[in-house]
């Protein structure tokens, strides 16, 4: 059977709907179930209606009631937004390097930063401990911003040196004849070009501090200075053993709608692409 | 504090001691006890009776609900030495992992209050030399939760061996099933790869006459014909009464399905009762429950559990935090705790308290519970019960799941605790 | 080639040469903060763990730790289980990562392309993101519950499966219940990457393209993906890195069971629940050097653009 340009595009547009369908179902039911879930309590969680029979919002209320979860959301900006601050500082600059500068020993470098993203979290955990403890930084935020830019320096290093070498070399060829110093040329020429990338990877690396719970359940210990992940672990129904689900899924309702608003507020910068059309060739 | 004085550390101490403006003399003694919620409500209450009382504050650390990573999080301070947390909230088999950071009670506690509580309690915070490692603050033991309304329905009674329980799970499965309810299931317990598999098979092979892996003087004593008979048993329930999915189940996940009505009989903690018979509960008023049924050469048998409060080595003021776990442990603070939500004493006293029973009727079979409870040998093993432990549940998991004859794994069992506790020396 | 001659070429003038001194100094001054920070903070745990690795240290008993050589390593190596983990981390890998690259790549394109309520679909597919994984995976863990998880109702009640299914318990079914939970959770990772990458790739050579009439998967496969081939290596390394370290997902769904057991989950219950801080030290050095083994033969394969020394 032969089918005209008119019916194949229409199959084709079927057929790229039922796959967006599908995927939107798969990323977004999880989240939706724990919606319908932060609205239950008692029996009913045990109950696989996909309405909640009758919503309650006393889950709600009890995550800001019992501890100081509003402070906890806090702690998780601060930490949060000084980590991509710091990485992205770092990493910009060390990007540069890498992605356009010529000096001996570039690979090995390299590697080795990449190889710091190679240990296991918990292999490190006890080292990290210590070291916290020595420079004093126990049970304060300082202990996170440090200790998470191991996780996020490899990782912003090597992909903000992978899109600046993308970048067109002609760009800063005419600036190197004007006589212009590398950070004139860095922050002049390429910041400007790098913004998709650094909205990117800078919303990646706020998610990954976001999210983190070993050493911020390790290197905290008041529930002041707790971060929104252990703050949610750390709830407890009435024994040691029954879980408070419904708190759980109300909490991370709560701290998942705000990362979206962020979201939603990035992607202007992450849209503002290249769309000028630099001489890539 | 730090040889690196600096803007940070400045700012640190100012977080730190916010709020600080504590009189001369007074000492600020640092507890963990449960985490967020009721239970941190409760030790928040106690510690503040306390502190009326001695004139010293104390300040709540609330650590995970996880007992794994509480374990972790211990682990980590415990062994930088740091004084972080004086009084710890420790589980019943972790002194012997956790003790040589902990001091040694009886030189601070007298011994007219430590015979206040059940001796195998105090034995399972023992050590074998004598030293006493935690006061026990609520405990624990494996029950027979059924479903009173489905006994009668069917005309069964109360089962006391683990054979009369298989028949009347199959009975109530077959006749639930035949009535509509496809996801009825005769039994459900513990059965995840984890610490409660170990409670679960400590009370099967224990009450079969199999004793308890390793006995008190660190013979293993696992590969034995009553043993294998417990294992065998356990093993065919496994999608016959018992859902496959049991084998990834931990307290709650049994609990949900027994409280949903979708289970006949359920092994689990006492914890579970209050839960079952909540306003919204599908199975308020049909519960009865019983001590766990018996093999047919042992005595019904029940898994001790609970948790216990020790008193860090690097406390600073060892003396009063020794005191403060004698205050929490106390009487009035444990009738407070029972009354207000049904944590189980550690006292025998506390349970002929009229007031108690009026709160939680069911505590009257807690004791009789209770006084056959075993040990998991933690005191034994000292700081290998973890590597004990998880080769119990892990040899166990592959015959429950079908990847091992049952048969053949308490031999299994017997030859992996032989390499680990260098044939019974420990 | 013309590069290379290029440079070749610039090399020969005296004020060329003074300018490559130039910026290769300029090159250290601005590696130096990341370099000192990364030194700071990992250099001192992990040599750490590399030395631990070759003591019989113990959590109970730190203080007394007595090197033994190789006797962790050896041990390591006949121990079954530390192969059997091996061997579920790498088979999680290659099926996870390949997962997410494609869901990935397909869900960036969708996104890069204008279609309607594009920030909403762009919101939505970043939520499993968003979501802390230990909560994550306890989420799915209760979806995948037998009897009263949504998932075995769902697929119940379309008919795609007769009986309910124990996901997290059936030995062969939870090592792919571990791998949707982890493809949910880091996919839109892929995505907003490739999303980066796309964002890079200039209008005019589309349009160029689409003017010659190539279109569908001819445009994606001759055009658009050799110029994003370095931002979809780069995101596949990673995802490569971190599946190779898999550890909470595994862990809140299946615990310590055996079979679903990965290589982070065998040396943390050797670090935490047994103590042994030299063995788990040891198993996590062996961990390392097979994701750094995996990674230069990664980039070696892969010929990416990075690596070049030019």
């Amino acid at each position: 059977m032969r089918l005209g340009y008119a019916q194949r595009r229409r199959l084709k547009r079927i057929g790229f709907w039922a796959l967006a369908a599908v995927i939107v179902i798969y990323t977004v039911f999880p989240f939706y179930w724990s919606i319908v879930t932060s609205m239950k309590t008692g029996s009913a969680l045990f109950s696989v209606d996909l309405l909640p029979p009758d919503p309650v919002w006393e889950n709600y209320h009890l995550i800001f009631a019992e501890q100081p979860f509003a402070r906890n959301i806090g702690n998780s900006v601060l930490v949060a937004v000084a980590v991509v601050a710091l990485s992205l500082a770092l990493a910009v600059t060390a990007a540069f390097a890498f992605g356009r500068l010529r000096f001996r020993g570039r690979v090995g470098l390299l590697l080795a930063i990449l190889a710091v993203s190679m240990f296991p979290q918990v292999a490190v955990l006890s080292g990290m401990f210590t070291l916290v403890r020595w420079l004093g930084l126990f049970n304060s935020l300082f202990a996170l911003i440090l200790t998470y830019l191991i996780f996020t320096l490899p990782f912003t290093v090597w992909v903000l040196t992978t899109f600046m070498r993308e970048l067109p070399k002609e760009l800063e060829e005419a600036a190197i004849v004007d006589g212009a110093k590398p950070l004139t040329i860095l922050t002049r020429i390429y910041l400007p070009l790098l913004v998709p990338a650094l909205a990117t990877t800078g919303l990646l690396a706020f998610i990954v501090a976001w999210n983190e719970f070993l050493f911020a359940l390790t290197f905290t210990l008041s529930n002041e200075m707790r971060t929104v992940p252990v703050a949610i672990a750390l709830m407890t129904g009435g024994s040691q053993y029954e879980l408070p689900w419904g708190q759980i899924m109300a909490a991370s309702v709560v701290v998942t709608l705000p990362l979206i608003a962020l979201v939603l507020v990035c992607q202007r910068m992450i849209v503002s692409g290249l769309t000028a059309g630099a001489v890539k060739g | 504090m730090s040889r690196f004085p600096s803007l940070a550390l400045a700012c640190l101490a100012a977080l730190i001691f916010a709020g600080g403006g504590r009189t001369a003399g007074a000492v600020t003694l640092s507890m963990s006890c449960g985490a967020v919620g009721l239970e941190l409500e409760l030790c928040r209450k106690a510690a503040e009776a306390w502190s009326q009382e001695s004139g010293h504050e104390v300040k709540i650390v609330s650590t995970p609900n996880s007992s794994t990573e509480r374990l972790a999080l211990y682990q980590q301070i415990l062994a930088a030495q740091a004084g972080d947390i004086d009084v710890l909230q420790v589980d019943i088999v972790w002194p012997g992992l956790l003790g040589s950071h902990f001091v040694d009670l009886n030189d601070y506690i007298g011994a007219e209050t430590v015979e206040a509580f059940f001796p195998a309690l105090i034995a399972a915070n023992t050590t074998a030399e004598g030293a006493l490692l935690a006061l026990p603050l609520y405990t624990d033991a494996g029950m027979l939760y059924a479903r009173q309304d489905l006994l009668e329905k069917y005309g069964l009674n109360m089962p006391d061996t683990w054979e009369a329980l298989t028949q009347a799970a199959e009975i109530i499965q077959a006749g639930e099933r035949a009535a509509g309810n496809a996801d009825f299931w005769g039994y459900v317990w513990q059965g995840r790869a984890y610490e409660g598999l170990t409670c679960n098979i400590l009370e099967w092979v224990h009450s079969h006459g199999g004793g308890s892996f390793v006995e008190e003087d660190g013979t293993i004593s696992i590969a034995n014909p009553q043993a294998q008979e417990a294992l065998s048993l356990a093993a065919s329930w496994v999608d016959t009464i018992s859902p496959t999915g049991v084998l990834n189940y931990s307290e709650e996940e049994a609990r949900g399905v027994f409280q949903s009505g979708n289970a006949a009989f359920m092994r689990n903690w006492p914890y579970a009762w209050a839960l079952g018979n909540a306003e919204d509960s599908l199975v308020k008023g049909k519960i009865a429950v019983a001590p766990l049924p018996r093999g047919p050469e042992g005595e019904s048998t029940a898994t001790l559990g609970g948790w216990s409060l020790a008193v860090s080595r690097y406390s600073k003021h060892p003396e009063l935090a020794a005191d403060l776990v004698k205050h929490m442990t106390g009487v009035a603070e444990q009738k407070r705790r029972a009354q207000e939500s049904a944590y189980n004493p550690t006292r025998p006293a506390l349970y002929q308290d009229a007031d108690i029973l009026a709160a939680n009727p069911f505590f009257a079979t807690l004791p009789e519970i209770l006084d056959k409870a075993v040990a998991r040998p933690s005191t034994v093993t000292g700081r290998h019960y973890n590597r004990v432990s998880n080769a119990i549940w892990s040899t166990v998991h592959a015959a429950l799941s079908g990847e091992a004859p049952p048969e053949s794994q308490t031999e299994a069992l017997e030859a992996r605790l032989r390499r680990i506790g260098r044939g019974g020396r420990w | 080639m013309t590069q290379a001659a290029m440079t070749g070429a610039v090399r020969k003038t005296p004020a060329a040469s003074r300018l490559t001194r130039q910026r290769a100094r300029a090159a250290w001054l601005f590696l130096a903060p990341s370099l000192l920070v990364l030194i700071l903070v990992a250099a001192w745990p992990l040599l750490r763990t590399f030395a631990y690795g070759f003591t019989d240290a113990n959590l109970a008993d730190p203080g007394a730790a007595a090197f033994i050589g190789f006797e962790n390593y050896r041990f390591l190596l006949t121990d079954p289980l530390w192969w059997r983990s091996v061997w579920n981390t790498v088979f999680f890998t290659v099926v996870a990562v390949s997962l997410e690259m494609v869901i990935g790549t397909i869900i960036a394109l969708a996104l890069n392309a204008a279609v309607p309520w594009r920030g909403g679909l762009r919101a939505a597919v970043l939520i499993p993101w968003v979501i802390p994984t230990v909560v994550a995976a306890q989420m799915w863990g209760w979806m995948y519950h037998d009897i009263h998880g949504v998932l075995n109702e769902i697929l119940v009640g379309l008919g795609l499966i007769e009986a309910k299914l124990a996901w997290t318990a059936d030995p062969d079914l939870a090592i792919w219940a571990v791998i949707f939970t982890d493809v949910w959770k880091t996919t839109p990772f892929v995505a907003l990457l490739v999303l980066a990458g796309l964002q890079m790739v200039p209008r005019d050579i589309l349009e160029a393209a689409k003017m010659d009439g190539v279109s569908g998967f001819k445009l994606f496969f001759g055009v658009i993906l050799p110029l994003i081939r370095s931002a979809v290596l780069v995101a596949a390394l990673f995802r490569i890195l971190d599946s190779l370290r898999i550890f909470d997902v595994i862990y809140v769904l299946t615990g310590n069971n055996e079979r679903t057991m990965s290589m982070s989950v065998y040396a943390r219950q050797q670090l935490v629940d047994f103590q042994d801080v030299g063995f788990g030290s040891a198993a996590t050095s062996l961990l390392f050097g097979i994701v750094a083994l995996v990674s230069v033969v990664y980039l070696m394969l892969g010929r990416l653009e990075l690596m070049r020394e030019d």
